[in-house]
């Protein structure tokens, strides 16, 4: 179970958390979509990711996708697309982007595609 | 003293990775910190990229039926063509593909302007080339190709001269 959003639970009053581990890198917990980003986030990564965060968004009670950064050590402007089109399917239903554990430079990345304004981050 | 080195791969998106890091290697005798290295890779990355989806239209195979064998006869891959060089404290690079290239240039280079929207592109490809190096230059023949030129100065003795 992801640490950080465990946090974020026992916040709201302990309930217990329903939690399921599908393909590698994807797991529900509770109404999110915890994505392990893979470590090197460009076009041909961001294909696998928008591929399998859609099937599960379609096929799962999804509200959110949380983005966890914590291994992602590249990121280009096909990661940001990615983002982009996911925030356009989760929060037309009220969802949020929540990022996760991201460096320095993907933050750096984020920040100079203007996306700061439409995700939260978690630390 | 001049060195240089030239790269000549398929365009397919699993070569992304394996370019900027190739191109990352040769940079490594200017001695440059993490981050030049890190922009470096990031430009490239979006270069290389264009090339591919832009320049040859591969938009994407499905992931999940990778393992399907392709039907028919099979196509040659066209190549994308990368060049570096090194001289004194400046690494030049040169992508370039021999594609569909660019109507305008201008509104190309536009952030977020993007002909592929259907392939979430996020139009941010030139902007981060032009954030993350010195200089940008982009050439196209509409119908013959698109040649993307960028320098950036990197390394320890760049900044110390700097400094002092």
């Amino acid at each position: 179970m992801s640490s950080f959003l465990l946090q974020k639970k026992s916040k709201r009053g302990g309930k217990k958390v329903e939690e399921r581990v599908l393909e590698e890198k994807f797991q529900i917990v509770d109404n999110y979509l915890v994505v392990k980003v893979p470590e090197e986030l460009d076009h041909h990564q961001a294909a696998y990711v928008r591929q399998y965060a859609d099937k599960y968004l379609l096929d799962e009670s999804i509200e959110h996708i949380v983005f966890d950064f914590e291994h992602t050590k590249f990121m280009d402007s096909s990661g940001i697309g990615m983002i982009v089109g996911r925030y356009k399917k989760v929060s037309s239903f009220g969802g949020k982007i929540l990022i996760a554990n991201a460096g320095e430079r993907i933050r750096k990345i984020l920040f100079l595609s203007g996306l700061s304004d439409m995700i939260e981050w978690i630390d | 003293m001049k060195k240089e080195m030239k790269l000549e791969f398929d365009a397919l998106p699993e070569n992304e990775g394996f370019a900027r890091v190739t191109v990352a290697a040769f940079l490594t005798s200017l001695n440059p910190t993490l981050e030049e290295v890190e922009d470096v890779k990031t430009a490239v990355s979006e270069a290389v990229t264009n090339c591919i989806i832009h320049g040859y239209g591969f938009g994407y195979e499905p992931v999940m039926d990778q393992d399907k064998e392709p039907e028919g006869e099979e196509k040659p891959v066209p190549k994308v063509y990368i060049t570096c060089a090194i001289e004194n404290d400046t690494v030049s690079i040169e992508i370039k593909d021999k594609g569909i290239g660019i109507e305008n240039i201008k509104q190309a280079m536009e952030p977020l302007f993007t002909t592929k929207p259907e392939l979430e592109r996020s139009g941010m490809g030139f902007a981060f080339m032009e954030a993350f190096m010195d200089k940008l230059f982009v050439e196209s023949n509409p119908g013959k190709g698109t040649t993307v030129r960028m320098e950036k100065k990197c390394g320890h003795s760049f900044r110390k001269a700097d400094e002092e």
